[in-house]
């Protein structure tokens, strides 16, 4: 199956927010993949406000089963998080569990006025009530494959499939 | 020997002692340190990573301080934390140790936090455990005797780390009463495994154990001598009944000769960092000018200990 | 009751002997060996094809713990152990509670021991009223109850005029003294060798020259009294030197050392095993080494388990709150073999040394079987082996740092004069 060109998808998505944003929109990228879409749109945007990057090993639901992750980032919230309008950015949307564990962080920061999901990639597969407000594309991908976004050493992403 | 702190995977079970750990599991634990340094900056210093956990501090002897951060870790990791002053409890009423352990054990406990006057009482627990299986209890030793302080080394590591990068150059001075200094055991354990090429001991030779050398530390006894070209000064605690059973003489003679005073510090390098695992005793072991000094860096490794301990709570917890 | 040991391997030190002979016993004696005497008809044969037959062994230190620390273990217990290890007699100490400072506790003791017909039993008595160090016990009298000696167990006598005057005294009437070497002020609180494992572990420390200075007080007492001094456990190689030139001075000395300072070290302690607390401490290897040669050259008269049962409640505690010793009666022979696998001396010169050695220290006319001896036999497979375990073990103490080891010899028959008080078919 070929897949879609990161780059391009990044544009769409970019193209596809401008008309809902506000002043004060800020964006939190997901660590890893998330922050590198954040980046994108945060300069393909022209946005003022500062970017947000979260790691969610913390809040993981699967932490009893599978324990800490090794290298875990700082997240860097470099805001006052309270009453602004916040965009969760992800590169793929699956169960909706890594959603729910950034949108718990957030809140540990203060109350934010809204939050909005963006994602370039939705593959399906929910097992939580999350819905993007965005998205570059939707695909059905079977439970074996995992999508990645990848970056080269000159900064440029490609999407990669790899068996789950 | 098969290394009790240690599970079959060779991952941390129980928290112990530094000896005998692998370099690759102490810069895991400060690896994982560095991302919860943050957590104390937001709105909610509230992570979920122990919740529903019950985390029993068992203070066989007294530390108001160490419990707290102990607690203060726990507590922010969302765990449920049980505080037990056993010196005033069970124990005088005769209760064994392993007894009191049992009890705990019943009550559903998921972490025990260890504190006890005898060298090696936090092995014997977690040898309990392994023997009633009981294996998913871990045990965290804070403070055994004159064994080890395993979380004060290594907030120590990540204190010596945050100011200086590399282990592997540095110079580091460990200064006082190291006889009677778990302390001191925990740090020079965890300086060895980091690669720490010149690792010092500094003070009269009463108190400083019998081949210490074997350690893998050079003995001073002139401090001056000691202190050249020291990257890190890790100042020990003196405890006063020292005075009593013919160790010392005065607080006052120990001072002048061991006493961390600027004029000894200048012999150090220009940009050495002075460090105290706390409380300190100014103007016996630390010279007040020196403890609030440019070099001194005693407040952060307060803050920095939190978040290891949080660390180690959230890898044992995920084992 | 008659008994012929046939196609044994007779290994008997005092006279020399290793080879195939037959045993022959009468009235609790050896009658004859080699050739049965005239019109010998046996009641019993022991077909020892394959294994060893040598004097019962002969234990230096063994506590009984009676009286008073039943619940550690009892005469019926520990005896049975001794049987069950091959050890016909045995020495204990006299930390009982209440200590043996009165000719009445002696007397029980012997009388609780000789009706159960099993191993004998020799009392060291104390030396000092309750092993307090200040007032001298009847010795005498104690000598005529049974002591076969007077000894501190593991207590010291402080105060150096009252010691004095106690070797002074046991020397009037030609006592021997068994004492152990340590320095209480430089011991005080310690509960491992002062070394590298104590540094490392933070354990509080007894220097060897805790054990030195003591064995040098002792050895000017020896030489200032005439008394014929025993020093038990010697666990240094600094302190067996001390005791090999004043061997060399000709004064009155003998040692022994543990089976548990044999074979292990201050290394042995691991992650604090309390099994591992002893006393003395063990020390570093090169002590354990000279303490090898020492026992293979002699200097080291004999070796003794230090049996020692604990109870588990006071054993399964912190290494410094756990109370010292180890268990042992069933581990002396063994470990005996042990010794003489791994340095391939021969077996006669290895068993002699908790046989006939430690019958000449004791001065008693006992390891040995010789036509007219008394019939304490000893009859074992040197090829087999066991695993020490709880269950394995008779005696109530299960508390030993071989726990889990692998130890070759076991033990067949054994005859307290002349009556099979232990037998173990297979």
């Amino acid at each position: 199956m070929p897949l879609p060109d990161a780059e391009r998808l990044c544009t769409v998505l970019a193209d596809s927010m401008r008309p809902g944003l506000h002043p004060d929109t800020t964006l939190v990228g997901i660590h890893t993949g998330g922050v590198w879409v954040a980046e994108r749109l945060h300069a393909a945007l022209g946005l003022k406000t500062p970017l947000g990057c979260l790691d969610v090993s913390f809040y993981r639901d699967d932490f009893s089963r599978s324990g800490l992750h090794a290298q875990i980032k700082s997240s860097d919230m470099p805001f006052e998080v309270e009453d602004r309008p916040i965009v969760i950015v992800d590169d793929v949307l699956y169960t909706g569990r890594t959603i729910r564990a950034a949108m718990n962080e957030i809140f540990d920061y203060g109350r934010p006025a809204r939050i909005d999901l963006s994602v370039l990639i939705d593959r399906g597969g929910r097992e939580l009530p999350v819905c993007p407000r965005w998205t570059a594309q939707a695909m059905e991908l079977g439970s074996d494959k995992n999508l990645q976004l990848e970056r080269s050493e000159a900064g440029g992403l490609t999407l990669r499939l790899v068996d789950a | 020997m098969h290394n009790p702190q240690l599970n079959r995977n060779g991952a941390l079970q129980h928290l112990l002692t530094i000896d005998g750990l692998p370099r690759e599991i102490l810069s895991d634990i400060l690896d994982t340190a560095a991302p919860f340094t943050e957590v104390a900056e937001r709105e909610v210093k509230k992570l979920p990573l122990l919740r529903g956990k019950s985390v029993f501090n068992l203070f066989f002897e007294n530390s108001t301080r160490t419990r707290t951060t102990f607690e203060i870790a726990a507590k922010r990791l969302s765990a449920d934390v049980i505080n037990l002053n056993i010196g005033t409890s069970s124990a005088s009423k005769g209760e064994s140790l392993l007894d009191t352990v049992d009890n705990l054990c019943a009550m559903q406990a998921d972490m025990f936090v260890v504190r006890h006057a005898v060298s090696g009482a936090p092995f014997l627990i977690a040898q309990h455990l392994a023997a009633n299986g009981r294996d998913h209890i871990h045990v965290i030793n804070a403070g055994d005797g004159r064994h080890a302080h395993p979380t004060q080394g290594l907030l120590d590591m990540y204190t010596i780390r945050h100011y200086k990068k590399d282990f592997t150059r540095l110079i580091v001075a460990i200064v006082g009463d190291v006889l009677h200094s778990r302390v001191a055991r925990s740090q020079i354990g965890a300086l060895t495994t980091l690669g720490v090429p010149e690792i010092r001991v500094i003070g009269p030779k009463t108190l400083i154990p019998a081949d210490v050398d074997r350690l893998g530390v050079r003995v001073f006894h002139d401090m001056r001598a000691g202190l050249k070209d020291v990257d890190v000064v890790m100042m020990l605690r003196l405890q006063s009944e020292r005075m009593q059973g013919a160790l010392l003489p005065s607080p006052q003679e120990f001072f002048k000769y061991y006493g961390l005073t600027a004029d000894k510090l200048c012999c150090a390098r220009p940009d050495a960092i002075v460090m105290h695992p706390g409380p300190m005793n100014r103007g016996v072991e630390i010279d007040s000018a020196v403890a609030d000094g440019q070099h001194a860096v005693i407040l952060p490794q307060v803050t920095f200990g939190i978040a290891v301990r949080m660390a180690v709570m959230s890898m044992l917890a995920g084992t | 009751m008659k008994i012929h040991i046939k196609n044994g391997r007779l290994i008997d030190p005092a006279n020399g002997t290793d080879a195939q002979r037959e045993v022959f016993i009468a009235a609790g004696r050896i009658v004859g060996v080699g050739a049965a005497p005239q019109g010998f008809a046996a009641n019993r044969v022991i077909d020892a094809t394959g294994l060893v037959v040598c004097p019962g062994l002969i234990d230096l230190s063994a506590r009984l713990r009676e009286p008073g620390y039943e619940y550690k273990a009892t005469l019926e217990s520990e005896m049975a152990a001794a049987v069950a290890g091959g050890v016909t007699s045995l020495v204990c100490p006299p930390d009982t509670d209440p200590v043996l400072d009165e000719p009445g506790l002696v007397e029980m003791l012997k009388h609780r021991a000789r009706n159960l017909a099993s191993a004998h039993v020799y009392p060291l008595g104390a030396l000092t009223v309750g092993l307090a160090g200040e007032r001298l016990t009847e010795m005498a009298e104690l000598y005529e109850a049974g002591c076969i000696a007077f000894s501190q167990a593991n207590a010291q006598v402080t105060d150096t005029r009252v010691l004095l005057r106690a070797l002074q005294y046991a020397a009037t009437f030609g006592f021997k003294v068994w004492l152990q070497p340590e320095d209480p002020y430089l011991a005080r609180d310690g509960v491992a060798h002062e070394g590298e494992v104590a540094t490392r572990l933070g354990l509080p420390g007894i220097p060897v020259c805790a054990e030195t200075i003591a064995l040098s007080r002792l050895l000017v007492l020896v030489r200032e009294t005439g008394v014929a001094l025993h020093v038990r456990r010697i666990s240094s190689a600094a302190g067996l030197e001390g005791i090999a030139r004043a061997k060399d001075a000709g004064l009155p000395v003998t040692c022994d050392i543990s089976i548990n300072h044999l074979h292990l070290c201050e290394q042995d302690i691991g992650y604090f095993n309390p099994q591992a607390r002893l006393i003395p401490p063990l020390r570093t290897s090169a002590d354990r080494e000279a303490l090898r040669r020492g026992l293979a050259d002699g200097t080291v008269d004999a070796l003794c388990s230090d049996h020692t049962p604990v109870d588990d409640d006071a054993k399964q505690l912190p290494f410094g709150e756990a109370e010292p010793g180890a268990t042992g009666l069933e581990l002396l022979l063994p470990l005996t073999l042990k010794w003489a696998d791994e340095t391939q001396l021969p077996l006669g010169r290895t068993l002699a040394r908790v046989t006939s050695d430690a019958a000449r220290v004791l001065g008693i006319q006992a390891g040995h079987l010789a036509v007219g001896a008394t019939a304490d036999v000893c009859i074992f497979d040197p090829r087999g082996s066991f695993k020490v375990s709880p269950a394995v073990l008779r005696s109530q103490g299960k508390n030993t740092p071989f726990l889990g080891a692998e130890l070759p010899g076991r033990v067949r028959y054994t005859l307290i004069d002349g009556h099979i008080a232990f037998e173990n078919g297979r």
